[in-house]
């Protein structure tokens, strides 16, 4: 360890890592990337990417989901997916993308040997340290990953409980993970529903049918906004909405006028929240009382740079609107489209 | 009315304007992979070069190891300050979103901490270019170098404060930033708590950088520990010199003008673009001096598109200067020893206290003054 501050020591301003990463990508000790070790198309539209962390890698907990960077046209783009391996696998990362979007289309062409950047886990979508005697576990389509992950993270640990896993895909060509699920242990029940072979979509009667038990134990959730709204409209019904574990597998779509000013502005660290007025940020802000840091108010020196947490601002400057997470704006020349939250 | 404003008439000025926004939204359009390409392999041949370096100077008893590892050093720091550092934390890559190229993240290797210098810079200079008592760049508060700034005494050492300077200049730049000259005059006090924040990353970065070349590598040399002092001392002052050469250039040259706050006030957009380049000068020279200058040998198109990667500026120069002529503009360009003398001549011109009369017209004059003569 001391060699390694004496390294830092030696290569300031710009660290270790950026002389590593010249010899080959993956000997970062700081950062965190991942190697493609195996590609395989287990259907049509999607990728089941193996990857080999770097060191920096701290593991994860099934169910969380880690962000991935790849840079397309120049540009870094992020997207999170949730590892679909068992936790117990070390030094191992599996992802299972399916092709919708730039960052998923792009990891759909990805060949063994390249490297991705990667972030440590993260997400409180967890089983909790003492594992249920009975779990249910609902998904649709690529929501699978945090579950499966969950599944084989169980079965690595000897789990004997009864556990329930309904999957909804469209046709039997879609289902994921298709060999394994039909090879699980006596105490795993493995319901499948083909949404558009006649089986429909999730419904009380499916789980009635494939857990009669539903009542007594926690249930996690994650797909796409139809099937979580409807799990959890039959769930509040019953009140049993405790019960639900919940991951949100797609944002749900934003609609963007770009002309009304909607939405709150939020500055997480001064706790600062105000409806949008459409003007830039920064006058937003100083309106409220805050002073951000800030220099020409006109976008040419970055004085006023913050992180966006959340929401999607339009440039005034490029028109352009974009609503990626944790992305750095100006706030001079940012306007909200909708709810945002700065990280200041 | 003053010359700024009376230079071009309101719809000129606003046609000159829209023109100049074409070209940056052109370039904008255009931007992509080339262009992150292009940074990333000057930051490997900045990284393979200052590892050579370092690496040669283990051998630096051997004299041509010991001048080749002081060269490769030198043009480390160069390629860092200038064609990287300079030009990344104007944000010109900010829109790739890669952390390393982040104006916000990147720290260079000289003695002012990025912070800091991203105020001074970014901030004051670029947005107030050549504004007298606004832009700080102006005789960089040690130096008289435009007729407007009131003689005095002290200025009799110009000549000898701007030699000092170039030998020093990271350091120079470093306390740029705490404005002693204002702090002297009472304008500003020592323990401003801003002043105080400024100061508080002065003294890290420092420790880091005297750190690494004059205590860490030489004692890792061992028996050598002299000369690898020696060698790192020696690059750090052939980066100097050339820092303080091509940034002198870029506004000190004769015919560079400056103007008063009131002339700026309530600036259009294209009289913004208009004072960039009447506040500028370029330096010719070829693609390798281009890159070596971090392209600020493309002043003006620099102060016209800050947060343009700098590799687009020799792309659209012929342009800039194209439009200048239309409008009968300045563009002031030249080879470095012509755009040097030019400004070594200013700086022992100002040192002296302004003729009481007048034979001839004097070539540095501000806008107001040669409209005021021609009205």
């Amino acid at each position: 360890m001391r060699l390694a501050a004496l390294a830092e020591a030696l290569l300031t301003p710009h660290g270790i890592d950026r002389y590593l990463e010249l010899v080959h990508p993956m000997l970062v000790r700081r950062e965190l990337r991942g190697e493609v070790t195996a590609v395989e198309h287990q259907t049509a539209d999607t990728v089941t990417l193996t990857l080999r962390p770097s060191s920096a890698w701290r593991g994860f907990q099934a169910g969380q989901y880690v962000r991935v960077s790849v840079d397309i046209d120049g540009v870094r783009r992020t997207r999170c997916y949730s590892p679909a391996g068992s936790q117990h696998r070390a030094g191992q990362l599996e992802l299972t993308i399916k092709e919708q979007g730039l960052v998923s289309g792009h990891l759909q062409r990805m060949r063994p040997g390249q490297v991705v950047g990667l972030s440590q886990a993260d997400g409180a979508f967890t089983l909790p340290g003492r594992r249920p005697k009975r779990l249910l576990m609902i998904s649709g389509g690529s929501g699978i990953t945090p579950l499966m992950a969950m599944l084989r993270t169980l079965a690595d640990e000897g789990h004997d409980g009864e556990v329930v896993f309904l999957h909804y895909a469209n046709t039997p060509a879609d289902l994921l993970y298709a060999g394994e699920l039909a090879r699980q242990a006596p105490n795993v029940r493995v319901v499948t529903a083909y949404t558009h072979a006649g089986d429909g979509f999730f419904s009380r009667k499916h789980l009635v049918a494939a857990a009669p038990w539903y009542a007594d134990a926690p249930a996690y959730v994650c797909g796409p906004a139809p099937l979580m709204d409807a799990v959890r409209a039959v769930y509040d019904r019953e009140k049993l909405g405790a019960q639900l574990i919940t991951e949100e597998f797609t944002p749900p779509e934003l609609v963007i006028d770009e002309t009304a000013a909607e939405g709150t502005v939020r500055f997480a660290h001064s706790g600062v929240e105000f409806p949008n007025s459409g003007r830039p940020l920064l006058e937003q802000a100083e309106e409220a009382g805050l002073s951000p840091e800030h220099g020409c108010r006109m976008g040419i020196c970055f004085s006023c740079t913050k992180v966006k947490a959340r929401g999607r601002v339009r440039n005034a400057k490029s028109g352009e609107v974009s609503g990626e997470d944790n992305e750095e704006i100006q706030l001079c020349i940012s306007v909200p489209a909708g709810d945002v939250e700065i990280d200041a | 009315m003053t010359g700024l404003q009376d230079r071009l008439t309101p719809e000129q000025i606003e046609a000159f304007g829209r023109e100049m926004d074409a070209i940056r939204q052109r370039i904008v359009a255009d931007l992509g992979q080339d262009d992150v390409d292009y940074i990333m392999n000057v930051i490997r041949t900045q990284r393979g070069l200052e590892v050579a370096g370092r690496a040669l100077l283990f051998a630096g008893f051997f004299p041509p190891a010991w001048l080749a590892g002081v060269g490769a050093l030198s043009l480390a720091k160069i390629l860092d300050n200038m064609e990287i550092g300079h030009n990344v934390m104007h944000g010109q890559y900010d829109w790739t979103r890669i952390p390393e190229l982040s104006s916000q993240k990147f720290e260079w290797d000289t003695m002012a901490p990025a912070e800091n210098w991203r105020h001074s810079h970014n901030y004051i200079h670029h947005t107030f270019t050549n504004v007298l008592d606004k832009d700080r760049d102006i005789g960089y508060g040690i130096l008289r170098i435009d007729p407007a700034q009131k003689w005095h005494p002290y200025y009799l050492g110009n000549p000898v404060y701007a030699t000092v300077l170039a030998f020093i200049f990271q350091w120079g730049v470093m306390l740029h930033d705490l404005e002693f000259d204002r702090i002297v005059r009472g304008e500003r006090k020592w323990s401003d708590p801003e002043l105080k924040q400024m100061r508080a990353r002065m003294a890290p970065k420092a420790v880091k950088q005297v750190g690494k070349d004059y205590v860490l590598f030489p004692l890792l040399t061992g028996p050598l520990a002299p000369l690898t002092f020696l060698g790192n001392a020696t690059a750090n002052l052939t980066r100097n010199l050339w820092a303080f050469a091509i940034i002198f250039c870029g506004h000190f040259p004769s015919d560079v003008e400056s103007f008063t706050e009131e002339e700026t006030e309530n600036e259009s957009r294209g009289q913004w673009y208009l004072r960039q380049i009447l506040g500028s000068a370029n330096i010719t020279g070829g693609p390798l001096f281009h890159i070596l200058s971090g392209n600020l040998s493309h002043q003006i198109e620099h102060h016209l598109f800050p947060d343009i990667p700098a590799r687009r500026y020799p792309q659209i120069a012929a342009e800039v200067r194209a439009i200048c002529e239309k409008y009968g503009l300045p563009y002031n360009t030249g080879p470095l020893r012509k755009q040097l003398w030019s400004v070594a001549k200013k700086i022992v011109k100002f040192a002296l206290p302004p003729k009481p009369q007048r034979s001839a017209p004097e070539p540095d004059t501000l806008a107001r003054d040669k409209v005021s003569r021609a009205a």
